[in-house]
């Protein structure tokens, strides 16, 4: 029971990384109906991103707060972040909209390689590694000789998650912006005739979901310590799963998706077996869309003729 | 920038417009520094205590910000007035010319090279120094073409988008190994055998994905093709992992095999012993795998399961509805497609000698995956076009040891291949996002037999 406890401590912390990249994919597809293949990729630059601006404080400036220091890198792999998936939308996919249906996922395929291939070129093909930012924990429970521990990270990453979907769930609810992004994913031609500046919408789409891949790139260094310029597939093709398992196109959906997708992992590698643990997120996803294509909370999708 | 584009024609030939041009170029200039200010400004590095710090690159990013606003300024003030006004010109009917001229002059001279390639390499650069010429050029770009005119049956001729194609490369592959391990079985008997192994696992892995379509199917399929290189990495037992199976036996000539002994090729045809000859063999093998795999494609459009594959593509309700079965039809487009993966990858492992899962990742059937879209989804030539422009422009950067005298001796060419070849894939799906050869003669037409733009050719939703 201890033992279980424990990995859902653990599960729900990767989860609440997975379900922020995922809010990316899903509210991407959402309003232009595309794979953004490129976004795992773009959540590993925002850990190089954040790792440079975690050295620049620490080793040149010498800041030994690490309050300060997390708050600086987080405003500063999201702003950067933001800024990257920003050209990318105005080089590689704004072009392309209302062409034929598969270039936009070639292109994205090509910016996905791009962005790995120009970390690779600029920083090096090793794992970069760090000491830990934050150590200590509580300790929940300790029967059994088995003590069921939640590092102050895990608080950390918990509570700036919940605290960013607030944020998040404000923005897309209650403010202009999210109402026109809304608009948009309704009906792009009709926003576009009610005075929804759709190009604009969709460029703040890519840049809220950089930001939010940026937190889960700075929280995703914290926790593990280590990243590296490959890091970017797997995790991206899980947050895809957490996005599709929650109905693609649903916000709460992508979050309680990314929960699933962090627990099964965690449990799955506990119980069963570490070596596959990728080949059970991906086998959720496989199995999710054959079997409940429109996910847990997202509206079937009807085909007319 | 966007309103500086707006701008009418010769705009930037008077004075106020050249500002307009130049703060557009410092807008660009500012971004391309905000973009490039982290990753490019500054380099992690691990030092002697195994500590990461940071160094400095700044030569560096102003020289790349620098030369990004020299080129956009440039690009404003003297191209793009010139460009607007060859917009404003009526289109001229080059894309069908284009097709006609490739079809009736290029193409039987690309064949003609193709059939004399080894000799006249042999001819240009001697015995020794051929064998990489034919090898990495060659062989590989003609593997890369068979397995674009393989996938082409599935995307191109039935409009499933496959994303995880390397699967079935990978099943060929390990069949080939590992059955010629066990048993000893020759390469003659091995190809077929792991041709319809991989269309088996095609059927088996297209019967979960029947119902799904587009860009669902698109990453699906990926799935698939992840979980099976991952089952290659850990079923330790069988395929020894990310150690990979060495010693596979190369492939004879009717049983002559291609090495120094005395029953060897060179020895029993009186010739000096040399690698050339084997991979010259190799060349041959591929090229008649990849000629039988076009044939199949062209041939096949014309049965009534090519027929029904395009029909497919074009509208999957409206052929379900004139009686066609959906389910058979995409799973012999399945099958047939991985198929050819199989043979293209027993062929693999028997060039290579040795195979792990490192050579199947996703950025394999990616690769492939562009090379049928690049090359226009269908079109066979255009297919092959992509394949040696995208393979052979990586091949050649591996050879450009002369940049490192102009860039120093830390330079290193190779880095910047996969780098390049993202920046292709998306500058080409920016400027000709229906691949290089944009037009189609259809397989079904009503009185005369034309060409039309790819335009009209639906690219199929699942």
């Amino acid at each position: 029971m201890d033992y279980f406890a424990q990995q859902l401590i653990n599960g729900i912390t990767l989860g609440s990384i997975y379900g922020l990249i995922a809010i990316g994919y899903t509210m991407v597809f959402g309003i232009i109906g595309m794979v953004n293949f490129a976004h795992g990729d773009v959540f590993m630059v925002s850990a190089f991103i954040a790792l440079i601006a975690l050295l620049i404080l620490t080793s040149w400036l010498g800041i030994g707060s690490v309050v300060i220091a997390l708050f600086v890198v987080l405003v500063a792999a999201m702003l950067f972040t933001a800024l990257v998936n920003w050209v990318i939308e105005r080089t590689a996919y704004r072009p392309l909209r209302g062409s034929f249906r598969l270039a936009p996922l070639i292109s994205a395929i090509g910016m996905s390689i791009v962005l790995s291939n120009f970390v690779q070129v600029t920083q090096g093909p090793r794992n970069k590694s760090i000491p830990p930012l934050v150590q200590g924990e509580f300790v929940l429970s300790n029967s059994n000789n088995f003590p069921v521990t939640l590092s102050y990270k895990q608080v950390i990453i918990w509570g700036i998650t919940a605290l960013l979907l607030l944020a998040f769930w404000y923005l897309v609810a209650r403010t202009r912006l999210g109402r026109a992004q809304r608009a948009c994913e309704q009906d792009q031609k009709m926003a576009a005739l009610l005075g929804v500046d759709v190009d604009r919408t969709i460029a703040a789409t890519f840049v809220i979901a950089a930001a939010l891949a940026a937190v889960a790139g700075t929280m995703y260094l914290m926790y593990y310590g280590v990243v590296s310029f490959s890091d970017g597939f797997v995790p991206g093709v899980k947050a895809f799963t957490a996005a599709v398992l929650g109905g693609i196109g649903s916000l709460p959906g992508a979050v309680i998706g990314g929960l699933l997708i962090g627990l099964i992992e965690t449990l799955w590698s506990a119980y069963f077996s570490i070596d596959y643990k990728d080949v059970a997120a991906f086998s959720v996803l496989a199995i999710t869309l054959i079997f409940l294509p429109q996910g847990l909370l997202g509206r079937p999708d009807v085909e007319k003729v | 920038m966007a309103g500086a584009d707006a701008m009418p024609a010769n705009a930037y030939r008077t004075g106020a417009h050249l500002f307009g041009a130049m703060r557009d170029a410092a807008i660009t200039g500012l971004i391309s520094l905000g973009l490039f200010l982290p990753l490019v400004g500054f380099q992690t590095i691990t030092d002697i205590r195994n500590v990461l710090i940071l160094t400095t690159r700044w030569p560096l990013l102003l020289g790349l910000v620098g030369s990004i606003t020299a080129c956009r300024c440039i690009y404003l003030i003297a191209l793009a007035p010139r460009l607007e006004r060859g917009a404003l010109r009526p289109p001229q009917r080059t894309q069908a010319l284009l097709g006609d001229l490739l079809r009736n002059w290029f193409i039987p001279f690309a064949v003609a090279f193709v059939i004399v390639y080894p000799m006249l390499v042999v001819l240009a650069v001697g015995f020794t120094g051929a064998v990489r010429w034919i090898d990495n050029f060659g062989v590989q770009i003609l593997i890369y073409v068979m397995l674009g005119w393989g996938l082409n049956i599935v995307v191109g001729l039935a409009g499933l988008l496959d994303l995880g194609y390397v699967a079935f490369y990978a099943v060929g592959a390990y069949s080939y190994a590992l059955l010629a391990k066990a048993f000893g079985l020759s390469f003659w008997i091995l190809l077929p055998l792991a041709g319809v192994l991989a269309s088996f696992w095609g059927i088996l892995l297209g019967f979960p994905v029947l119902r799904l379509r587009g860009d669902y199917l698109a990453i699906v399929t990926l799935a698939f093709g992840e979980i099976i290189r991952l089952i290659l990495i850990n079923w330790v037992a069988l395929t020894n992992g990310y150690a990979g199976i060495t010693g596979i036996p190369r492939p004879t000539l009717f049983g002559i095999p291609f090495n120094a002994e005395d029953n060897g090729f060179a020895a029993v045809f009186g010739l000096e012993f040399s690698p050339i000859y084997r991979v010259i063999f190799l060349y041959y093998v591929i090229l008649t795998l990849a000629v039988i795999t076009c044939y199949f494609n062209v041939r096949l459009r014309r049965l009534p399961i090519g027929r029904a594959w395009e029909a497919l593509r074009e509208d999957e309700i409206a052929c379900r509805s004139l009686g066609i079965n959906t389910t058979n039809t995409k799973l012999t487009a399945f099958a047939m497609g991985a198929m050819f993966a199989g043979f293209a990858g027993s062929f693999f492992a028997a060039r290579q000698g040795f195979i792990s899962p490192e050579s199947f990742t996703f950025l394999e059937s990616a690769t492939i995956l562009s090379i049928v879209v690049l090359g226009g989804m269908g079109s066979q030539i255009g297919v092959a076009i992509a394949a040696v422009v995208m393979i052979g422009g990586t091949e050649i950067m591996r050879q450009l040891d002369f940049l490192k005298q102009i860039f120093g001796p830390t330079f290193d060419p190779t880095q910047y291949r996969m780098l390049l070849f993202g920046l292709a894939m998306v500058a080409i799906m920016r400027w000709r996002p229906r691949g290089l050869i944009a037009t189609r003669v259809p397989s079904a037409f009503l009185k005369t037999r034309k060409t039309i733009s790819v335009d009209l050719v639906t690219e199929g939703r699942g």
